[in-house]
């Protein structure tokens, strides 16, 4: 897949992929974090979450807040006439709502199942991904480039800590081959 | 003393007696004469203990005049013992007692301005002066002298004013405080003429050079601080300045304070100090130059300011370092700073007529260049380095920076991209990418930014483009673009943050292999014919 590839093939390129699997203990959620060199990090699904199987439709994607942060604060300020400013406050949680589709029966499923993506890593929100807000489907078609879900950036001291608890790509396709080997 | 009349007799008497020199007397009778303070201290006393003497006898006018030639009799014979004697602290001349002028050989520190209109107005203090400002080696053609006074000389005139003022009521007289002659004015009449006679140039209050005097007299400091108690809300204690007591809170403070609640903390007439100021700095300034011109970058591997990080440099040199070291040694200045039209990145080229920068060269030894040395230095510039070259070097006023920073947001730029797509292309299909003409962008932050720079939206406007095939995956893109656009994240989406970009127009994965700046379309600074 070109998509998603690190080399040249775009915006990912000046990134270090990072994965982090089985997050809060739920079986194949994983997810991915592209680590700029500059300490920006892109939050993304990985290839053996869920959600990217075949059978899920995403049926909206909201942000929410959990009890003890702040309200949600999508304030637009500007300083120049041109830039708009956007700032991001207090969300921790991602709550996506999607709809699972049995293949096998032709009547769509009419219960809702939710989701709560959490960061991976610890930092400050710096933006959510406002595309596949509009467009849930983004989040499949494309998740690793414009369906990615955050971006976090760690704090200065604890940029390079960061990454202590993540696997690299060969750490995490190791994961992906004991998951095939234990489930056959 | 022609300048002196009848009504300023109470003053010279009480003045005289409390230990104040002449020049503070003649400042608290109103003389104007710029002349008259530039007389030898001695003569001064004498003049002022005659005219004392002189209205004992006389019960009429007695407009006492002081003809010149006598005048520099007096000075040629004292001239001497002038510099001998003025620096012993001792008993003071008992004005008006009937002695004709006996010269003490002690001169007692002025209580009203601690020495600053006696020894610091003297020869050997204007020669300690020019010294330090022959050894600093500047061109200037001329100088502002710029004194700083220690706040208690404030304190002190106000008591010596609040005495004669008390003297003046008895006898139905009135004297404004604004009325006297300001200490630094007087100060400045009789050091200027001398200064510039030893520096050869005039002063001038526009000037650029500038020679600076700080005084001090630690020994009164803390004759400020009953206004403290007495004004609270005139000191706020600043955060940077290391005493809560500066000139202005003091000055402020006397203005409010009445009369019996001074009097109650400070004595009047004010005590005589043991000591005189001391000259704590002579520190010498240039106003900044400015140096601008157009540079051109050839290295895909050089930053526009040093890059380091945690103390290590991560790439050697840099566009400006190349620019400013020439300057630096040439106008021997103590920093710089350095600014430009716009930036590049570290891997993109600047091509065409280069990109407007300007130099701020702090504190110059140096101001005068010539157009000739000028290209010089031009010349040496461009010898010293392949990796960047100048063009119409020259010096410029701090008001033509605005016209560059102008250019910054509001000129346009045109670009070479070298771009590179997923999907195989014919000519046929980025042929379209021609047509598009005023093309509206909405960029948000680059993630390669994000991290020093705050999350916004920005909308920029591609004018033109013209594709230039050149294999199935590869094609040269020329687009002319408004200020503050991001050329790279057009090119490759970055992560569909900026909409549309070439991935979408093209319906593939797009990405930038090279990035030069063909043109930055501003007309500032002006060509210089070569």
């Amino acid at each position: 897949m070109a998509e998603g590839a690190a080399g040249p093939g775009g915006a990912e390129r000046y990134f270090t992929r990072w994965y982090k699997p089985d997050v809060k203990g739920r079986p194949c959620e994983d997810f991915c974090v592209l680590q700029h060199s500059n300490r920006i990090c892109v939050i993304t699904l990985a290839e053996a979450h869920p959600l990217l199987q075949s059978g899920k439709t995403i049926k909206n994607i909201n942000y929410q807040i959990s009890a003890n942060c702040s309200r949600l604060q999508n304030k637009v300020s500007g300083k120049s006439k041109r830039d708009i400013f956007i700032r991001w406050r207090g969300i921790h949680h991602l709550q996506v709502r999607f709809f699972p589709f049995f293949s096998y029966l032709n009547i769509p499923h009419t219960s809702t199942e939710s989701e709560h993506f959490c960061s991976c890593i610890r930092g400050r929100l710096i933006e959510v991904n406002e595309n596949i807000l509009s467009n849930p489907a983004l989040l499949q078609e494309k998740p690793s480039t414009e369906g990615y879900i955050a971006v976090v950036l760690p704090k200065f001291e604890e940029s390079k800590s960061i990454t202590q608890g993540l696997l690299t790509q060969k750490e995490y396709e190791e994961v992906l081959l004991k998951r095939r080997s234990s489930a056959s | 003393m022609s300048s002196l009349s009848e009504k300023d007799r109470p003053i010279v008497q009480l003045l005289l007696s409390t230990g104040t020199c002449p020049r503070c007397i003649l400042r608290f009778c109103c003389v104007g004469s710029q002349m008259l303070y530039r007389h030898p201290h001695k003569d001064l006393m004498k003049d002022l203990q005659e005219f004392l003497r002189n209205s004992q006898e006389k019960e009429d006018t007695v407009c006492l005049d002081v003809v010149d030639p006598p005048c520099k009799r007096i000075r040629l014979e004292h001239g001497e013992e002038g510099a001998d004697d003025l620096n012993h602290n001792g008993a003071i001349p008992s004005a008006g007692d009937g002695n004709s002028a006996t010269e003490s050989s002690a001169v007692k520190v002025c209580n009203v301005c601690l020495g600053i209109l006696q020894e610091f107005c003297e020869a050997d203090f204007v020669k300690k002066v020019c010294q330090k400002v022959n050894s600093a080696d500047y061109q200037f053609t001329s100088f502002v002298f710029s004194v700083s006074l220690p706040p208690q000389l404030s304190v002190r005139e106000h008591a010596a004013w609040l005495g004669v003022k008390q003297q003046m009521r008895n006898l139905g007289l009135a004297l404004a405080k604004d009325d006297i002659v300001q200490l630094k004015e007087a100060y400045k009449w009789i050091i200027h003429p001398q200064l510039s006679e030893e520096l050869g140039v005039p002063a001038d209050g526009k000037s650029l050079f500038e020679v600076s005097v700080v005084f001090a007299h630690p020994e009164t400091d803390e004759e400020c601080h009953f206004l403290a108690t007495a004004c609270p809300d005139c000191f706020k204690p600043a955060k940077n300045k290391q005493s809560v007591f500066t000139r202005m809170a003091v000055i402020k403070a006397l203005e409010k304070i009445k009369e019996e609640d001074f009097l109650k903390y400070f004595p009047c007439p004010p005590s005589s100090p043991k000591n005189l100021c001391d000259a704590l700095e002579i520190q010498c300034n240039n106003g900044a130059v400015f140096v601008a011109g157009r540079y051109n970058k050839y290295s895909r591997n050089l930053p526009q300011t040093p890059w380091i990080i945690d103390g290590e440099r991560k790439l050697e040199s840099s566009v400006e370092e190349l620019i400013s070291e020439h300057l630096m040694a040439e106008f021997k200045a103590d920093s710089f700073n350095f600014s430009s039209s716009g930036r590049e990145d570290v891997d993109v080229r600047t091509l065409g007529n280069g990109r407007p920068f300007a130099i701020e060269l702090v504190n110059p030894r140096r101001i005068r260049f010539t157009a000739e040395e000028m290209r010089r230095l031009q010349q040496a510039i461009n010898d010293s380095s392949d990796k960047i070259q100048v063009r119409d070097l020259q010096l410029v006023t701090r008001e033509a920076i605005g016209r560059m920073k102008e250019g910054e947001e509001e000129k346009t730029k045109t670009y070479s991209a070298l771009i590179w797509t997923d999907k195989a292309i014919q000519r046929e299909d980025i042929a379209f990418l021609d047509d598009i003409k005023e093309l509206k962008l909405d960029q948000k932050t680059p993630l390669r930014v994000l991290h020093r720079r705050p999350l916004a939206v920005r909308c920029r406007l591609i004018h033109t483009m013209k594709s230039e095939y050149i294999d199935e995956h590869h094609f040269r893109l020329h687009l002319k673009t408004q200020a503050g656009t991001y050329i790279k994240e057009f090119v490759h989406g970055d992560f569909g943050r900026t909409k549309p970009n070439i991935g979408s127009l093209l319906n593939r994965t797009a990405d930038i292999l090279e990035l030069d700046v063909e043109s930055v379309d501003v007309d500032w600074p002006p060509t210089l014919a070569d």
